[in-house]
């Protein structure tokens, strides 16, 4: 194929995949909602959750002895310090919608922010009863 | 068909390339502050190796690179991310430039892309999360912007260089 219509196929996908960035942008902003709990799991397993309306700074112990400062102000999460190299964590940012989350590779710790679900264990609640 | 001394000695150049680019990428902190948003520097070496060497050798050669940087400065996380990214990325950059559509930076921005999509997938299964899904479309984005620039370089160093033929 000649090298101009290799540069329209080019320019072609490459405004085909922004259109797709647009719309798994707007797909995941539509989706979003502010959530409700802050879960902290280590190494994939939940280890502590924490309603985001309370403020709270909080110590997680993370794989292998490693640490990350949980603080939970204003209905927002954050990580302030942490004992990984790149800090990476603590540069993320601020999260409270559905979803978000703060990960840190090194101590495994992933922060993230769900619906509470009261209304799932009303029911199991009334089942049970 | 260069004879088999010189193409050792080139694989292990084009090996040393992308290890020290890997390594120059290490040392640009924090670059943006999400995981995964990278440049993508040994792509550039990938690419001049699938246009310059053929299929067979950009994949070895990414395939010794992720083993060795990740021996000399990573961890199992570190080399399961790299692996899945790489490898998915080579493939499709393979597939593309075999399709004959393209040119090498549409070839390249293909390649950004899976790397970045390889690489969410390696940390969804590894750390049991969905909520990293989060970063897709920003290292979707990401992957676009990066793959453009490297394929824009690869491509002037393709059409530059002269050995390895």
């Amino acid at each position: 194929m000649d090298k101009k219509s290799k540069i329209r196929y080019d320019i072609i996908l490459i405004i085909g995949l922004l259109v797709i960035t647009v719309i798994i942008a707007l797909a995941v902003r539509l989706t979003q909602k502010t959530g409700k709990t802050v879960v902290v799991s280590v190494d994939g397993v939940v280890k502590y959750t924490f309603p985001l309306d309370e403020d709270i700074e909080f110590k997680i112990e993370g794989y292998e002895g490693g640490t990350n400062y949980l603080v939970i102000k204003d209905g927002e999460a954050y990580l302030t310090e942490a004992s990984c190299p790149d800090l990476l964590c603590v540069h993320m940012g601020k999260i409270s919608s559905q979803g978000q989350s703060i990960i840190c590779l090194p101590n495994r710790v992933v922060v993230e922010i769900r619906d509470d679900n009261e209304n799932d264990l009303k029911e199991y609640d009334t089942i049970v009863g | 068909m260069m004879d088999k001394t010189k193409k050792i000695a080139t694989y292990g150049v084009m090996a040393a390339l992308a290890m020290i680019l890997s390594y120059v990428e290490m040392q640009l902190p924090a670059f943006v502050a999400i995981p995964g948003v990278k440049l993508g520097l040994t792509n550039i070496v990938v690419l001049v190796a699938l246009y310059k060497m053929g299929y067979k050798s950009a994949l070895f050669i990414n395939i010794v690179r992720i083993i060795a940087v990740s021996l000399l400065f990573g961890t199992f996380m570190s080399f399961a991310f790299s692996f899945t990214g790489g490898m998915l990325s080579t493939l499709v950059m393979i597939l593309l430039k075999k399709s004959d559509k393209f040119s090498a930076v549409g070839v390249s921005v293909a390649g950004g892309i899976t790397h970045n999509i390889g690489q969410i997938l390696a940390a969804m299964l590894l750390l049991n999360t969905k909520a990293i899904i989060w970063y897709l479309p920003v290292l979707w984005l990401s992957g676009i912007l990066s793959g453009l620039l490297i394929g824009l370089i690869g491509a002037l160093i393709v059409k530059r260089i002269k050995f390895m033929q």
